[in-house]
């Protein structure tokens, strides 16, 4: 990239990087700074599924598609996450409070076929975003309906979203509604126009080609 | 490529206040051919850590002023540009800007009118413009604007309105003010509505050109009533701001 | 603005084609605001000006005001300007 001009003064909404203890900056991915609130990014109008009308399923190379409505997914065993959350559009948040339902659980109820190698989240409005199955397996996924103790709200993709706390943020899929398994990777709604397929903030894997 | 879609470096050369939280920037800048009322240009400011962010603002100033490019930019408090170009920027600073940007909300005099200018709040600046020209240019066009403010002293550009006004040219400004009035006030104490908008198009008609910038929840409920009044939709020209104070 | 009358007035956050003039101009060399598009989802047709624009986004979606259909996706990297135009059955440039 060619040298940028420096804007005499201009530091931008971002908190200083090493306040407080020196183990906070070490949380922070690389280029990204912290937040204390919470923004709201979408790309469309907020879907708002009645919880009456809600589903959630498993479905593409598994045994048997399976499908949870709302009572019988609240009825899952779910657990309380405190985990650290960056989005590509820079912000750090860190110790974020949800309550959802591991992916594990869910995987729980399907036999993979032996290709099986890729979920495909969607989403109520027609979002989509690809994780291969190592990313999330084994605790490194859940399907959240809470967040700092109260019910997930539409604009934070209530009523309930997809987190994968170890990519960046656009990979937990907002008013997810499940997850087609697949043999072959497909890029999502952002992977396929310029932004990296896989995601990892620790890797700074923002662009394709980074 | 050189032209209006790189970027370039503006000077400082003035700042002026119009209200306790607006300020005017006058920009120079090395190459610049002019620009149409009602278009903008893109700011892009960079910390030394190369973290960088965009900001898009209507110039304020009439083409007639050559060389120059005036913007007027609202403080939004918890802003991430804003409260840097109201607190940090001064005269002789340099700032990054591209443009002239946008040809959809442009008025020119050749276009005619007559002229219907609805604003909320910061949305008045490209309607300033519009207006600056008109008076430069000498157009006969008769022009209204109708003004949404939430306080008195929030009213941006009121007292150059008033002169304008004072030209006898053909141009009345309608004020609203939507959340404070001060005693003696006679203008309008409401959100823009059906029956306002109503009263002021009055006079001119369905064959009106319609500008409408601001908020927009304001914008869209006004272009609605425009267009239910039977504006002919490609008549109603629209340009939404982010949200701000009317 | 919206040929749908009795529509509740967008939220302020989302705004109009206008707020992507700069990359649109950038990436196409023109003025792109006042450039018709016929949605590929609906049918109608708008100014880009005209769509309404999500811009808290890793990128900006820009969306029919009639159907909310997706018309065009921009997303700019450090290096490159993508634009997904799948969403308009047509962009019309007029000819001088």
């Amino acid at each position: 990239m060619t040298e940028r001009f420096v804007t005499r003064g201009f530091e931008g909404r971002r908190g200083p990087k090493d306040a407080g203890q020196a183990d906070v900056a070490s949380r922070i991915p690389p280029g990204q700074y912290l937040t204390t609130d919470f923004p709201v990014l979408s790309a469309g109008p907020t879907p708002r599924t009645p919880l009456d009308r809600w589903s959630f399923s498993m479905d593409g190379l598994v045994h048997q598609p399976v499908g949870w409505t709302w009572e019988s997914f609240l009825a899952l065993p779910s657990r309380d996450w405190t985990v650290d959350i960056s989005c590509v559009t820079k912000w750090t948040k860190l110790d974020m409070r949800w309550r959802g339902v591991s992916v594990d659980t869910l995987f729980e109820h399907v036999d993979l076929d032996p290709t099986a190698a890729f979920a495909i989240a969607w989403s109520d409005g027609g979002y989509t975003t690809n994780l291969p199955l190592e990313d999330i397996l084994n605790g490194q996924a859940f399907v959240a309906f809470e967040y700092d103790g109260k019910p997930l709200s539409p604009e934070h993709g209530g009523p309930a979203r997809l987190v994968v706390p170890g990519r960046y943020f656009w990979k937990s899929a907002k008013w997810v509604r499940g997850l087609r398994i697949q043999s072959r990777d497909e890029p999502g709604f952002w992977e396929s126009l310029g932004y990296h397929n896989r995601g990892d903030q620790w890797l700074e894997e923002r662009y394709s080609g980074d | 490529m050189a032209g209006p879609i790189s970027w370039q470096l503006a000077t400082v050369t003035a700042i002026r206040d119009e209200t306790p939280t607006v300020r005017s920037l006058t920009l120079r800048l090395p190459t610049w051919s002019g620009h149409r009322p009602g278009q903008h240009v893109d700011l892009r400011l960079t910390a030394e850590d190369g973290y960088s962010v965009e900001r898009s603002y209507s110039i304020a100033s009439e083409p007639e002023r050559a060389d120059v490019v005036e913007i007027t930019v609202e403080r939004i408090d918890d802003g991430e540009v804003s409260p840097f170009l109201d607190d940090v920027v001064v005269v002789g600073d340099r700032i990054e800007l591209r443009g002239p940007i946008g040809g959809y909300f442009v008025w020119e005099a050749p276009l005619g009118g007559p002229l219907l200018l609805v604003a909320g709040g910061s949305g008045v600046v490209p309607l300033m413009a519009m207006l600056r020209h008109r008076s430069h240019a000498g157009a006969p066009v008769s022009a209204r604007l109708l003004c949404s403010s939430r306080h008195f002293e929030e009213i941006i550009y009121r007292e150059e309105l008033d002169h304008l006004v004072s030209n006898a040219d053909g141009l009345k400004v309608f004020h609203t003010l939507t959340r404070s009035q001060p005693p003696g006030w006679s203008g309008f104490a409401r959100r823009i509505d059906e029956r306002m908008l109503a009263e002021v198009l009055e006079p001119f008609g369905i064959s009106a050109r319609a500008y409408l910038c601001g908020p927009t929840a304001l914008v869209e409920t006004a272009a609605n009533v425009l267009v239910r009044l039977g504006m002919p939709p490609d008549r109603v020209r629209t340009e939404r701001f982010g949200p701000s104070g009317t | 603005m919206t040929d749908d009358p009795g529509t509740e007035p967008t939220q302020d956050d989302v705004l109009d084609g206008n707020a992507s003039a700069g990359p649109l101009s950038a990436a196409f060399g023109m003025d792109m605001t006042a450039v018709p598009g016929k949605c590929a989802h609906c049918g109608a047709v708008h100014m880009v000006a005209e769509l309404r624009a999500y811009v808290r986004a890793p990128g900006t979606i820009l969306r029919c005001p009639i159907c909310e259909g997706i018309v065009l996706r921009i997303v700019e990297t450090d290096e490159a300007t993508y634009i997904d135009a799948r969403g308009a059955a047509y962009l019309r440039f007029e000819r001088r």
